[in-house]
C-alpha cells in the first residue's frame, strides 16, 4: 500500500472535537489528523457519529448543532473562518462525495453544467475552458464517451456513473482533501470495486488526503492506510490498518472484527420439496412510445425459473440490484402476477385466487428489506405481530391470542413487555425480530427473507442470522433467503442460485458453489465480496 | 388524560403538541368551538318566547311548549304572541316571566319599532334592524348556527364519498383508476352553479335540497388527495406485509393505508369548511339558497347591498363573515403545520428526529 505518512504533512487535525443537538452530544472529543497521501477511515456502526464529524469539521451542520474545539486545515484554522471563507474552501480545497448518486446530482441539470458550475465559482473558468476542464475530468474518472456525457441528463446514467461524476466534480479544483461519506453503500459490489480502486489512483496522482467513512470493515481494510473507530461518539481506537485488525485493544473493535456471520446452518432432515416453481417467469408491460406506435415487447423481470426448496432447507438467491431476486420473491409469495406454478406442499398457489388464496397464506410469510418501513408506525407491536392470527385464527380468544405473541416474542430473543410499545422505540435489529415475529405467529411452513440483513449493521447482522438459523432447526422452517451479502448468505443457505437479468446463470450447493464458481459473473461476484 | 395519551400513538401525541405550541391555531379553536356550542343553544339566547314563566301559581315552559292565547287571558285560541303589550301586562300582574337575553327570534318582526325600518343599533335592537324589522344580532346567531352545521354536514358527506373513491381507485390502481378518474373529470366539469339556479326554478331549494345538490360535487377535492396517498401507500412494505399475510383488501386499506392517507385528508378539511360556508353565502346572497325567511349570512350581506344607507347590515355581515372564516382559517393553519414533519422538527432535537426518519 502507498503510503505517504512517512514525510507526513497533516492536512486536517481535529483535537477535543465535539458536536451536540440541542444539548446532546453527539461527537465527543474527538482528535484525529489526515496526512497528505493517505486514507484516514473513519469506522463505526450507524448512529456512532461518522458522518457528523466529517460534516462539523467543515461546518456542514444545520444551525442547531454546537461545534466546538479545534480544527485546522493544513495552516487554516477553521474556527475563525466567516460564511464567504467556507464557501472559498468548500469544494476548492475540501472536495466531497456523498454517499446516494442517485440524488446528489440536480435532475434538472446536465452533467457538463453541473461540473461547470464549480469550475466557474472557484477558477473562473467558463464556456469552452470550462467544458474542456470537464471533460479532462470525466476522462480522469474513466467515464466513457466524455463528450456525450457532458450533454446527458443525470437519469441517463447508471448509479455507478453517476458516483464517478459526483467524483470528479469533488476534485474537480484538485483539492487537498478528499471526504469521502459512505461513496461506495449504495452500490452494486462490483461496482464498488471499481470506484475504490479510481479514488485510490486519484489520490496517489494527485497527493490528496482522503477521509473515507465507511461501517464496512472488509473495505476498510484494503482501502485505507489508517483507520479510527468510533462507537456512540467517541473515538475507540486508531492505529494503521494492520495494527487495529490483527491486534485490536478495544473490546469493541475485537467484536466488530469478529461481527463476520459465520457458522453454517442444520442439514435438512427430509428431501421430498416443500416448494416447487415451473416455469415461474414474471413481465411487465412497457408503455407505448406514442399513439399510433407499436406496444414494445413486454420486460422480462424473472425468466422461466423452476426450483424447489425442501422442509428445513434454506435456498439463497445471489444477484446485484436489478436482476430480479425481488421478482422472483414477490412472484412466489402471489403478489405479483405471473406465469408458471407454483406449488407448496399439497396447494398449487397460482391456481388460487381470493379468498381461497388467502386462507393459505399463512402457510408463507415473508420479511423484507427495510425495518424502518415494513412495520405500520400506527400500531403498537401487540397490534403488528397478532393481526394475521386474529384474522386467520378467529375463533381464538383474546386471552390465547396475548398468549401466543408473548411466546412468539420471547421465540424471536424480545421481553414480553415490549408489545405494548410502538415500532419507533425500537433499534433496526429489533425491528426486524419483531418482523419475524409477525411472520411466525402464523407458523408458516415456508419463510421468504428478502434481504432482511442489507440494513443492519454487522454485529446485528450475525445476531439475526443466528436468531433465524434457530428457529430453523426448530421449527423446520424452509427459507428462500434474497440477499446480495455473500457472507450472510454462506451463513444461512444449504443451496444458491446466482441470477443475473432476471435469469439463473448458476445454481448448486452453496459451498461448492462459492468455492469453485463456474459462470464469470459468479467469480466476479465472489472476488468482490472478499470472503475469508 | 394518562388513559388516553397511552391510547394515542406517539406521532399522533407529537402532532397534538405540535397544534398546542401554536397559540394562535390553539386560541382559534377554542373561540370557533365556544361560539359555535354558543350558537348550538340559540333559542336559550335570542327568542320570541320566554324560557320558563309562572302565570296564576301555574308553571309554563314556552319555550318547548306551545299555548294558546286563552290560557292567558286573551280571546283567540291562537299560539299566543309573548310580545304582545296586552300579553305582556297579563304576565306581569299574574306571575313573571324568564325572558332570554334577546327577546326576538331570527323572524319575529318587531312590531312596537317606534322608527322605520331598517333601524340603526339601539338598547332594544344591539346591532339594529333589517329592513323587514328583524333583530339582525338573533339573525347573525342563528344564522352562524346554520352555515356551521351545513358546513359540517358538507364535510362530513364529502369525506366519506371522497375518501371511498379516492381510495379505492388509489389502491387498486390500474383499470379501476384510469375508468374512475375519467369519470371525476367528466363529472368535475358539470357546471354547479347553473345546476343550482336551474333547481331553484322548480323546487324551493331548501337545507337539504342544498346539501345533497353540493354533495354531488364537493367531494370531487378530496379525490385526488386520497388516491395520491393510497397509491403511495400501496407498495409501502407493511401494506405488502398484511397482504403477505392474507389479509382481505378492505381490512388493509382500513387498517393500514387509511391511517396514513388521513394525514392529507385532515389537513384539507378546515379548507373545504370555509369553502362550504363560502358557497352557501354565496348561493344566498345571489337569492339561490335558503328559502326566504331562513337566517342566512349570505342573505344579511344581500341585504346590506340594497340599504346602503344602513351601514349595520352591511357592516355586521361583513365582520361575522370575516371573523368565522379568519377563525377557520388560523385553524387550518394550525392543522397543516402540526402534520407537516419537517415544521415538528424545529421544535424537537433533530438527533430524535434522525433516528425515525
Amino acid at each position: 500500500m502507498p503510503s505517504h505518512a512517512n514525510n507526513a504533512q497533516p492536512l486536517l487535525r481535529l483535537s477535543e472535537f465535539c458536536v451536540s443537538f440541542d444539548g446532546n452530544v453527539v461527537v465527543d472529543s474527538l482528535s484525529l489528523t489526515v496526512n497528505a497521501g493517505e486514507t484516514l477511515a473513519i469506522v463505526g456502526e450507524s448512529g456512532s457519529g461518522k458522518s457528523v464529524s466529517a460534516l462539523g469539521a467543515i461546518n456542514l451542520l444545520p444551525d442547531n448543532a454546537k461545534v466546538s474545539g479545534q480544527r485546522w486545515l493544513e495552516e487554516t484554522d477553521l474556527n475563525q473562518l466567516g460564511k464567504r471563507d467556507w464557501n472559498d474552501i468548500r469544494g476548492n480545497q475540501v472536495g466531497f462525495i456523498f454517499q446516494e448518486p442517485m440524488t446528489s446530482l440536480n435532475p434538472l441539470h446536465r452533467i457538463g453544467k453541473q461540473i461547470g458550475e464549480t469550475l466557474r465559482l472557484h477558477q473562473g473558468l467558463s464556456g469552452q475552458a470550462a467544458r474542456t476542464r470537464a471533460k479532462a475530468l470525466l476522462e480522469q474518472v474513466k467515464l466513457p464517451r466524455p463528450d456525450e456525457l457532458l450533454d446527458a441528463w443525470p437519469h441517463q446514467l447508471s448509479g455507478g456513473q453517476r458516483q464517478r461524476v459526483m467524483i470528479a466534480m469533488a476534485i474537480a479544483n484538485n483539492p487537498a482533501l478528499l471526504i469521502a461519506d459512505e461513496p461506495t453503500t449504495a452500490l452494486d459490489v462490483t461496482v464498488q470495486q471499481e470506484i475504490l480502486a479510481l479514488l485510490k489512483e486519484l489520490r496517489d496522482h494527485h497527493g490528496m488526503g482522503v477521509l473515507f467513512i465507511s461501517h464496512d470493515l472488509n473495505l476498510v481494510r484494503r482501502h485505507a492506510d489508517r483507520i479510527c473507530v468510533m462507537y456512540q461518539g467517541k473515538i475507540q481506537e486508531t492505529g494503521s490498518v494492520a495494527d487495529v485488525f490483527n491486534n485490536p485493544q478495544s473490546d469493541y473493535t475485537k467484536a466488530l472484527i469478529a461481527a463476520e456471520p459465520e457458522g453454517r446452518p442444520a442439514e435438512p432432515a427430509d428431501t421430498t420439496p416443500l416448494l416447487t416453481t415451473r416455469q415461474l417467469s414474471v413481465s411487465f408491460k412497457r408503455p407505448r412510445t406514442g399513439l399510433f406506435q407499436r406496444q414494445p415487447p413486454a420486460f422480462e423481470a424473472l425468466k422461466a425459473t423452476d426450483l424447489t426448496i425442501a422442509p428445513g432447507e434454506t435456498l439463497g438467491i445471489v444477484g446485484e440490484s436489478g436482476s430480479g431476486k425481488t421478482t422472483l420473491a414477490s412472484a412466489v409469495m402471489r403478489l405479483v402476477a405471473s406465469q408458471g406454478e407454483v406449488i407448496l406442499g399439497n396447494a398449487t398457489l397460482s391456481q388460487l385466487s381470493g379468498d381461497t388464496l388467502r386462507r393459505q397464506r399463512h402457510r408463507l410469510q415473508m420479511v423484507f428489506q427495510d425495518p424502518y418501513g415494513a412495520l405500520s408506525p400506527r400500531m403498537p407491536v401487540f397490534d403488528i405481530v397478532s393481526e394475521g392470527l386474529q384474522f386467520h385464527y378467529p375463533n381464538l380468544t383474546n386471552a390465547e391470542v396475548t398468549e401466543r405473541v408473548h411466546r412468539t416474542l420471547r421465540e424471536v430473543g424480545l421481553p414480553e413487555s415490549c408489545a405494548a410499545r410502538y415500532p419507533h422505540e425500537f433499534s433496526g435489529g429489533q425491528r426486524q425480530r419483531i418482523a419475524v415475529a409477525r411472520a411466525i405467529i402464523l407458523e408458516p411452513e415456508l419463510l421468504v427473507l428478502d434481504e432482511p440483513t442489507s440494513a443492519l449493521d454487522r454485529t446485528v447482522q450475525k445476531q439475526l442470522v443466528t436468531l433465524l438459523r434457530e428457529l430453523q432447526a426448530r421449527r423446520q422452517l424452509s427459507y428462500l433467503f434474497i440477499s446480495h451479502d455473500l457472507a450472510v448468505v454462506r451463513a444461512m443457505a444449504h443451496r444458491i442460485m446466482v441470477l443475473k437479468d432476471g435469469d439463473v446463470i448458476e445454481q448448486g450447493d452453496c459451498l461448492e458453489v462459492l468455492a469453485a464458481p463456474q459462470h464469470p459473473y459468479t467469480k466476479a461476484l465472489i472476488e468482490a465480496a472478499h470472503l475469508h | 388524560m394518562i388513559f388516553i395519551s397511552s391510547r394515542l400513538s406517539p406521532i399522533t401525541l407529537r402532532r397534538l403538541a405540535a397544534f398546542k405550541a401554536n397559540r394562535r391555531a390553539r386560541a382559534s379553536l377554542w373561540l370557533f368551538g365556544v361560539l359555535f356550542i354558543v350558537s348550538l343553544f340559540a333559542e336559550l339566547i335570542a327568542n320570541d318566547k320566554p324560557l320558563v314563566m309562572k302565570y296564576d301559581g301555574q308553571w309554563y315552559i314556552p319555550l318547548l311548549v306551545d299555548y294558546p292565547e286563552t290560557e292567558f287571558g286573551g280571546f283567540l285560541p291562537t299560539r299566543t304572541d309573548y310580545l304582545d303589550p296586552f300579553v305582556q301586562q297579563q304576565i306581569s300582574d299574574h306571575g313573571w316571566a324568564l325572558w332570554p337575553i334577546i327577546p326576538y327570534s331570527y323572524q319575529t318582526l318587531d312590531m312596537l319599532m317606534t322608527r322605520p325600518s331598517p333601524a340603526p343599533p339601539d338598547r332594544r335592537h344591539w346591532l339594529g334592524t333589517d329592513d323587514q324589522g328583524r333583530d339582525v344580532l338573533a339573525r347573525v346567531i342563528y344564522g352562524f348556527r346554520l352555515s356551521v352545521a351545513f358546513a359540517l354536514a358538507l364535510t362530513a358527506g364529502s369525506l366519506v364519498l371522497g375518501v371511498v373513491a379516492g381510495g379505492v381507485q388509489g389502491y387498486f390502481g390500474g383499470k379501476v383508476d384510469l375508468i374512475g378518474q375519467r369519470i371525476t373529470e367528466i363529472w368535475s366539469g358539470l357546471p354547479v352553479l347553473f345546476l343550482l339556479i336551474i333547481l331553484a326554478s322548480f323546487v324551493q331549494p331548501g337545507f337539504w335540497w342544498l346539501l345533497g345538490i353540493m354533495l354531488l360535487f364537493s367531494w370531487l377535492g378530496l379525490v385526488d388527495i386520497v388516491r395520491a396517498e393510497f397509491l403511495r401507500a400501496r407498495n409501502l412494505e407493511y401494506v405488502r406485509a398484511a397482504k403477505a399475510m392474507g389479509l382481505p383488501s378492505r381490512l388493509i386499506m382500513w387498517r393500514h393505508v387509511l391511517p396514513n392517507a388521513m394525514v392529507a385528508t385532515l389537513t384539507f378539511i378546515p379548507f373545504l369548511f370555509t369553502g362550504a360556508i363560502g358557497t352557501l353565502t354565496a348561493l344566498d346572497f345571489l337569492g339561490f339558497g335558503l328559502p326566504p325567511g331562513a337566517p342566512s349570512l349570505g342573505e344579511l350581506a344581500a341585504q346590506g347591498k340594497n340599504n346602503l344607507h344602513a351601514p349595520w347590515l352591511g357592516i355586521t355581515a361583513f365582520m361575522t363573515l370575516a371573523i368565522m372564516l379568519s377563525l377557520l382559517v388560523f385553524i387550518g393553519e394550525g392543522l397543516r403545520d402540526a402534520f407537516d414533519p419537517r415544521h415538528v422538527k424545529q421544535q424537537q432535537p433533530p438527533a430524535q428526529e434522525t433516528k425515525h426518519a
